[in-house]
C-alpha cells in the first residue's frame, strides 16, 4: 500500500515533467516549399540602419509582388549577436532566406564551408557589373565567383575635424601628406587641444590601415590582405614608425574609449581631429553639430577605403526565386537610393543621383567614382572575422606597450594563420 | 525486489533531475571537451581530431602570447578581488561583533551592493574610473588630492587591481555576513571559558575565535575565488572586450565571434580546470568533515 501510494506520486510527477517537456519542444517549420515568405535576417534593428531597412523593404514591396518580408533581425553588439545565432541556424541547416554580412573577405568562411550560392549570373542579368565601380567588383570577386550584392557603402579613411579648432590654430588648408598632417597636428598641440582624437583597438585599426595606405599605396597595400604583400614588407615597417608618431598626438586615455566618445571631444573643442568612418557625418549632423569639416586621411590621395554591408543567397534557401527578388531589390537603383538616403550611407551604384543626397554623401560618391577601391579590414572588407580579432588584439597591444617588434611579429603570424594559403 | 521497493520510488523522483543533469551538464561538458580537441577554428566546420594540439597552441602559439597575458591578468584580478574582500569582510564583521549601535543598519549597508548586478555597477565604476578627468579623479581634484589621480583600469602593469575595485566593493558584504554568522556560531561557553583562564581580548580572538573560523574563511574563499576566476559581465560594462583587460571568459567570447569553436572550447575546459582545483579538494574536505560527524 505505502509502495504503490509513494510509487503513484513519482510517476505522476515524473509524467507531468515529460509532458511539459513535450510541449517545450514545439513545431516550427510550418512552412512549406512552397513560401513566399522572405526572411531577412539582419542586425540593423533601431535608428537610422532600421530607417534604411524599413525603406528598402516598401521598395521590396513594389518590385515583388507576391512576395512577403519578415523581418528577422537580432538586436545587439553590433552585430555580434546576430552573427552568433547565424552561425548556429547554419549549422543547423535552418538558414534565413537571406541574411546580412560585411561584404568581402568576412563573407569567406561562409564561402568556404558552402553556405551560400554563387550568384555571379544574377550579377550579369541585373546589369550590376556595369552599375558597380570595377574596384568593387574585383574586392567582391572570390575565384571568380561574386556571392554577395552590397546595400551600401561606407568610406573608412577619412579624417573629421573641429573647423572652430583647427582655424584657431591657425590651419588653413586640409593636410595633404602625413608631413603637413604632423605640422597641423604640433599646431594644435601648442594650442593645448588634443591634436588627435582616438578610441579603442578597432579604431586604432582603422587609423593604422589609413597610415599604411599612405605609405604602402592601393596596389600594395590590398595586397597584405590578399597575400601578395608581406607583412614584412619595408613600407609596413615605415607604416608603424609613422603610426607610432601619431600616437603621441592622441588622447591618453583612448583605451577607455569608443568611437561616439572620441567624436564627443572633438564636438566640444577639446580635439581637433579624428580618423572615422563616414557614418560620422549622418552622426554628426544627428547631434546637429555643424562645425565639423572632412578631408581624406592625408597621402591616401584618391583612394576610397571601403566597406559594405551586403545580402547573400544562402544555400538552402526555402524561398530562392523571394530571396532572388531581394537581391535584385538591394541591387536596384530604387532600393539602393531608399535605403541609403535613410542610412547615411552611399550607394555602390556609380549611377545614382548626388542631388538626393546629403553634402557629404555628394562629395563620397564623386569620389566612388573616380578612386580606387581598396578594402577595410577592421570592418571585413578586407580580412575575414578571425583576422579581424587578431589585428583587433595586436592594436590594443601596441596601444599600452609600444613595441614595433611584436606588432610586426603578430601581424606577420596572423597573416599566416588567417591569411589565404598559396 | 524488496530492496527495489525500498530505493525505486526515490530514484525514480530523482531521475528528472538526474537526467537533465547528465545532460544538459556533464553531456555539454564532455561536448565542450570533444570542440576543444577537434580543430574547428571557423564557420567551416571542423576536419577532425587534433588531439591537445588547441592547448599547447595557447600557451606556446597564441599570437602576442594573448592567453598568458589574459592569465596574468586574471591573476592580478584574483589576488586582489580574494584579499581586499577577505580583509575587508572580516574587518567589518569583527567591527560589528564587537557591538556596534545600529548593527542591523550597517549591515544592510555593507551587503546591500551585493544586489547589484555586475553589469549596472560596472557601467558605474566606469564611469568613476575614468582614465581623463572625471569621476574619481575629478574627485580626487576637487580635494585637492590630485597626487592621487591615476589610470586606473588603462594602466597597461596593475590596470586589473584597478579593476578588482568594484568586485570588492560588491563582495565584501558578502564576505563579512559569512564571518559574522561564523562569528554567532561560535558557542558562548568558549569565551567564557577563556575569560576563565585570564586570557586577554587578543589572546581570545588569536587562539580561541579566528581558529572556530577557519571553516567560514575557507568556504568564503571558494566561493570569491570560482566567481573571480569566471569573472566575465564586470569587465565586458567596465572596459569592455579589449587586450587590455581580457581574461579567459572574455577570450572565450572573442574567439566564439569569430567562429573559433575549438579554440573557445579549449579556453573553457582550461577555465573548468581552474576552478576544478580550487572547488575539488573543498568538496572532498566537506564530504570528509560531514562523515566524521
Amino acid at each position: 500500500m505505502r509502495f504503490t501510494r509513494r510509487a503513484a506520486v513519482a510517476a505522476v510527477g515524473i509524467a507531468a515533467l515529460l509532458t511539459a517537456g513535450a510541449c517545450g519542444s514545439g513545431d516550427e517549420g510550418g512552412d512549406g516549399s512552397g513560401s513566399t515568405k522572405v526572411e531577412v535576417f539582419t542586425w540593423w534593428a533601431d535608428g537610422g540602419e532600421k530607417a534604411g531597412l524599413d525603406g528598402l523593404v516598401s521598395a521590396f514591396g513594389t518590385a515583388c509582388a507576391g512576395q512577403t518580408f519578415e523581418n528577422g533581425a537580432v538586436a545587439g553588439g553590433a552585430g555580434a549577436n546576430a552573427k552568433s545565432v547565424l552561425a548556429s541556424r547554419l549549422q543547423q541547416n535552418d538558414p534565413p532566406d537571406t541574411f546580412q554580412a560585411h561584404a568581402g573577405a568576412e563573407l569567406l568562411d561562409y564561402i568556404d564551408a558552402g553556405q551560400v550560392e554563387d550568384i555571379s549570373a544574377d550579377y550579369d542579368s541585373w546589369g550590376l557589373k556595369q552599375a558597380f565601380p570595377q574596384g568593387l567588383i574585383d574586392n567582391l570577386t572570390v575565384d571568380g565567383k561574386i556571392y554577395s550584392v552590397p546595400a551600401n557603402i561606407h568610406r573608412a579613411n577619412v579624417v573629421w575635424s573641429n573647423k572652430k579648432v583647427t582655424a584657431a590654430a591657425g590651419i588653413t588648408t586640409d593636410p595633404k601628406d602625413l608631413t603637413e598632417f604632423f605640422a597641423a597636428l604640433d599646431k594644435l598641440k601648442t594650442k593645448g587641444v588634443t591634436p588627435l582624437a582616438i578610441g579603442k583597438d578597432w579604431t586604432q585599426l582603422m587609423l593604422f590601415e589609413s597610415v599604411l595606405i599612405t605609405d604602402l599605396g592601393p596596389e600594395k597595400f590590398t595586397g597584405l590582405w590578399n597575400g601578395t604583400t608581406p607583412w614584412t614588407d619595408p613600407g609596413v615597417a615605415k607604416g608603424i614608425a609613422d603610426f607610432k608618431r601619431l600616437l603621441t598626438y592622441t588622447n591618453k586615455d583612448r583605451d577607455a574609449l569608443d568611437w561616439t566618445d572620441a567624436e564627443k571631444l572633438v564636438m566640444d573643442g577639446k580635439a581637433g581631429y579624428q580618423l572615422m568612418g563616414d557614418w560620422e557625418a549622418a552622426d554628426l549632423d544627428a547631434k546637429g553639430f555643424k562645425d565639423y569639416g572632412f578631408f581624406t586621411f592625408p597621402g591616401n590621395g584618391t583612394t576610397f577605403q571601403w566597406l559594405a554591408d551586403s545580402f547573400v543567397l544562402p544555400k538552402g534557401a526555402k524561398n530562392a526565386e523571394g530571396t532572388k527578388c531581394w537581391l535584385k531589390t538591394v541591387g536596384s537603383a530604387e532600393g539602393q537610393k531608399a535605403f541609403n538616403t535613410k542610412k547615411g550611407s552611399i550607394p555602390a551604384r556609380t549611377d545614382a543621383a548626388p542631388a538626393d543626397y546629403p553634402k557629404y554623401q555628394q562629395a563620397a560618391m564623386a569620389d566612388w567614382k573616380s578612386a580606387k577601391q581598396v578594402p577595410s579590414c577592421a570592418h571585413g572588407a578586407g580580412c575575414s572575422q578571425g583576422w579581424q580579432g587578431a589585428a583587433n588584439s595586436a592594436l590594443g597591444a601596441y596601444s599600452t606597450k609600444q613595441d614595433d617588434a611584436a606588432l610586426t611579429k603578430a601581424l606577420v603570424a596572423a597573416a599566416e594563420q588567417f591569411g589565404k594559403k598559396k | 525486489m524488496r530492496r527495489m521497493r525500498q530505493w525505486g520510488p526515490g530514484l525514480l523522483l530523482l531521475s528528472p533531475s538526474l537526467i537533465l543533469l547528465a545532460v544538459f551538464v556533464y553531456g555539454l561538458i564532455a561536448w565542450t571537451a570533444k570542440v576543444s580537441l577537434s580543430d574547428e577554428h571557423n564557420a567551416r566546420g571542423s576536419k577532425g581530431f587534433v588531439g591537445l594540439q588547441n592547448y599547447v597552441d595557447l600557451f606556446t602559439k597564441d599570437i602576442n602570447d594573448r592567453f598568458l597575458h589574459s592569465l596574468k591578468n586574471l591573476l592580478i584580478f584574483t589576488v586582489v578581488f580574494l584579499v581586499g574582500t577577505m580583509l575587508l569582510g572580516l574587518l567589518w564583521a569583527f567591527l560589528l561583533e564587537r557591538g556596534v549601535k545600529g548593527e542591523g543598519f550597517f549591515r544592510t549597508v555593507y551587503l546591500f551592493p551585493m544586489a547589484v548586478s555586475f553589469v549596472a555597477s560596472g557601467v558605474v565604476w566606469r564611469w568613476l574610473m575614468n582614465p581623463a578627468d572625471g569621476g574619481l579623479n575629478a574627485v580626487f581634484d576637487g580635494f585637492g588630492l590630485g597626487f592621487l589621480q591615476n589610470t586606473w583600469w588603462t594602466n597597461p602593469d596593475w590596470g586589473m587591481a584597478a579593476m578588482a575595485l568594484p568586485a570588492v566593493w560588491q563582495l565584501s558584504g558578502y564576505v563579512m555576513a559569512l564571518f559574522l554568522a561564523g562569528f554567532r556560531g561560535i558557542p558562548q561557553e568558549l569565551r567564557e571559558a577563556a575569560a576563565m583562564d585570564g586570557a586577554s581580548t587578543y589572546r581570545l580572538y588569536r587562539n580561541v575565535i579566528f581558529p572556530q573560523l577557519t571553516p567560514v574563511a575557507l568556504s568564503a574563499l571558494i566561493i570569491v575565488g570560482h566567481m573571480s576566476m569566471k569573472m566575465f559581465d564586470l569587465i565586458m560594462s567596465v572596459s569592455g572586450a579589449q587586450w587590455l583587460t581580457e581574461v579567459p571568459a572574455v577570450y572565450v567570447w572573442q574567439a566564439l565571434l569569430t567562429s573559433d569553436y575549438s579554440k573557445a572550447a579549449a579556453i573553457s575546459i582550461i577555465l573548468l580546470l581552474l576552478v576544478a582545483v580550487v572547488i575539488v579538494p573543498y568538496l572532498i574536505y566537506t564530504n570528509r568533515a560531514e562523515k566524521n560527524r
